[in-house]
């Protein structure tokens, strides 16, 4: 159930990132005289100030938001499983230096080190924003997977690739790596909400690309556009809910996961205590 | 204390490595800060600002080893160089400045948020399959809720809206700093609504964690076997379950700090809070590397220390890491 409903919300918004652009067709940076009007017929979620509309930039904001996330997920998930499983099969120094790396990164604040990285940053692109976020992402991966690869390594057909003569790091990559699929998915899908959020904070500080309509960037121009103080809800509303609900989303999948592996966390069926 | 020996010499490594990424940082980036800060005030620099930014980086004409060296030296000394926003105010004097403001937001706003998560997980695993059960999808919901949006949501309903609380600044201006009641009133009163902001967006993790691990824990046989012998229901559910199952549960509050900090930095913006987050975005708005640098430095060392702090509590709750002693 928590599965079904979780991917029916990513179901939506993916849709709203791939489609929604071709079907709205309107340039979201467009700006019309008609600045700061709530939800009408004309414009279902209200305008900006500069009468920019708000449902268009949210579905164009999807794209960006939602790149970032699964770009800088995929680059964090790849140092994730090369140091995991490389630190969980080689065992020795090359874990304890790898362990230790990834204990480092695990403890340092996430976001500091991006705000600092970013503000070095000549251009804040999107992908150089995306690799920023991935550089501080990759520790949490790294450590679940280096736990798994230390029991998968010992399993019989693991010696058995050993005994046959495979190189070791084809054993790690082609043997083990598939094996570790349902840990990487979740571990993925953790980063991305994570990524998202990263993204968000930093478009609303202002220090990542403000050409680019994304949720976190509509935050940034609602705040400093006092759309608090106009009273303005139909601007910073939207954009908060949608990271919310995709982050929502990517939670109720993975915790779905989760009760297919521990049956106890399932809530159904079980009779109260007094 | 072998467990915490080991521990203490893991943060030692960690606070080594986050001085030596705080050197690195401005070396591997691209493009030479002091340029970089030259080019956008179109020349239009005091000397003596390039001369300190230049020391502040230890940039200078001596091998990277030199400069390593020199950068350590002068960090042992508390010299973190001069902010460039504040010129010509020490980074440390900056930062001394603020950093209180946010040790007390963000230290009473986590502690209220841990006891609170902590201790309705519990309940919650206890009286599963009750009304409490709806909880968890709410808790869902803020677990991915960025900490600024409920800040901006806060602001609107209760500072703007119902006008009940302040929606900046740390106290009021019509109060004198100072050791008064009025003065504690003012702070707390404009302190309310960020830390309300940090328990709410925090508080999820610490409930889904904690009823994930204490349900799994109310299936072993020694909880059984409690309830079996009569127990009170107040005694199995705190003194066996909860205890034991709070365990991993201060392991993943730990590492959940530095995103619990990541947090605030963007509350306390939100609220225009004088504390250290708010200090950082000027810093990198103002292209003020020595200060950001400096607050990027002190955040990672808090963080360790409070990290080190959850260790000693879990030295408290657990007897198998004193026993290792032995």
């Amino acid at each position: 159930m928590k599965i079904k409903i979780g991917i029916g919300i990513l179901v939506f918004f993916t849709l709203m990132a791939v489609l929604g652009p071709l079907l709205i067709g309107a340039d979201p940076a467009a700006t019309g005289d008609d600045g700061l009007q709530g939800p009408s017929a004309a414009h279902w979620l209200g305008t900006t100030q500069t009468g920019q509309d708000i449902l268009t930039q949210i579905v164009y904001g999807a794209r960006v938001s939602m790149g970032v996330g699964l770009l800088s997920a995929v680059i964090a998930n790849v140092i994730a499983v090369a140091v995991g499983l490389v630190g969980g099969y080689f065992g020795g120094a090359v874990d304890e230096v790898l362990s230790v790396l990834t204990n480092i990164f695990l403890v340092l604040p996430a976001l500091p080190l991006i705000i600092v990285l970013a503000g070095y940053l000549p251009q804040r692109g999107v992908a150089s924003v995306a690799v920023v976020i991935a550089v501080t992402g990759w520790a949490w991966g790294a450590r679940v997977l280096r736990a798994q690869t230390l029991s998968v390594r010992r399993r019989d057909f693991v010696q058995a690739a050993r005994a046959s003569g495979e190189g070791a790091l084809r054993i790690v990559f082609f043997e083990i790596l598939p094996v570790l699929l349902p840990v990487i998915a979740t571990s993925f899908l953790a980063t991305v909400v994570a990524a998202i959020l990263a993204e968000a904070g930093l478009s609303f500080l202002g220090l990542a690309d403000l050409s680019t309509v994304s949720w976190g960037s509509m935050l940034y121009f609602a705040q400093n556009g006092q759309a608090l103080l106009i009273g303005a809800w139909w601007w910073f509303i939207p954009p908060g809910l949608c990271i919310a609900l995709i982050g929502t989303g990517l939670a109720l999948v993975n915790f779905g996961i989760d009760e297919i592996a521990n049956p106890r966390l399932r809530t159904v069926k079980v009779k109260a205590r007094t | 204390m072998r467990f915490l020996a080991r521990r203490l010499g893991f943060y030692l490594l960690t606070a080594w490595a986050a001085v030596t990424l705080n050197f690195l940082i401005p070396r591997l980036m691209p493009g030479d800060p002091v340029e970089l800060l030259v080019a956008r005030m179109k020349g239009n620099v005091d000397p003596a600002a390039i001369d300190a930014m230049r020391r502040a980086f230890g940039i200078s004409d001596a091998n990277l080893w030199q400069q390593y060296l020199d950068y350590l030296g002068n960090l042992a000394q508390g010299e973190l160089g001069r902010s460039i926003t504040f010129f010509p105010a020490e980074v440390s004097t900056v930062i001394a400045g603020s950093l209180p403001w946010t040790v007390g937001l963000v230290g009473v706003a986590t502690l209220i948020s841990y006891l609170m998560g902590t201790s309705l997980g519990v309940l919650m695993a206890w009286k599963r399959g009750t009304w409490l059960d709806g909880v968890l999808p709410a808790a869902t919901f803020m677990h991915a809720v960025p900490y600024f949006w409920v800040a901006l949501a806060l602001v609107f309903v209760f500072g703007v809206t119902l006008q009940w609380f302040p929606v900046s600044r740390a106290y009021g201006l019509d109060v004198m700093p100072g050791f008064t009641g009025e003065f504690a009133g003012s702070v707390v009163y404009h302190a309310a609504l960020p830390a309300v902001t940090i328990v709410v967006a925090s508080m999820a993790d610490r409930i889904l964690g904690m009823r994930n691990v204490m349900v799994t824990t109310l299936g072993e046989d020694y909880v059984v076997m409690a309830e079996a012998k009569g127990l009170t229901s107040r005694r199995v559910m705190w003194a066996y379950a909860a205890r034991n199952a709070i365990l991993p549960n201060i392991t993943s509050f730990a590492l959940s700090l530095g995103f619990v900090v990541g947090g605030s930095v963007l509350t306390e913006i939100v609220f225009s809070y004088p504390g250290i987050g708010s200090m950082l975005l000027k810093g990198v708005e103002n292209e003020d590397f020595p200060l950001m640098q400096g607050i990027f430095l002190v955040i990672s060392l808090a963080v360790l220390v409070a990290n080190f702090l959850a260790d000693l509590a879990y030295v408290v709750l657990d007897p198998r890491t004193r026993q290792e002693s032995e």
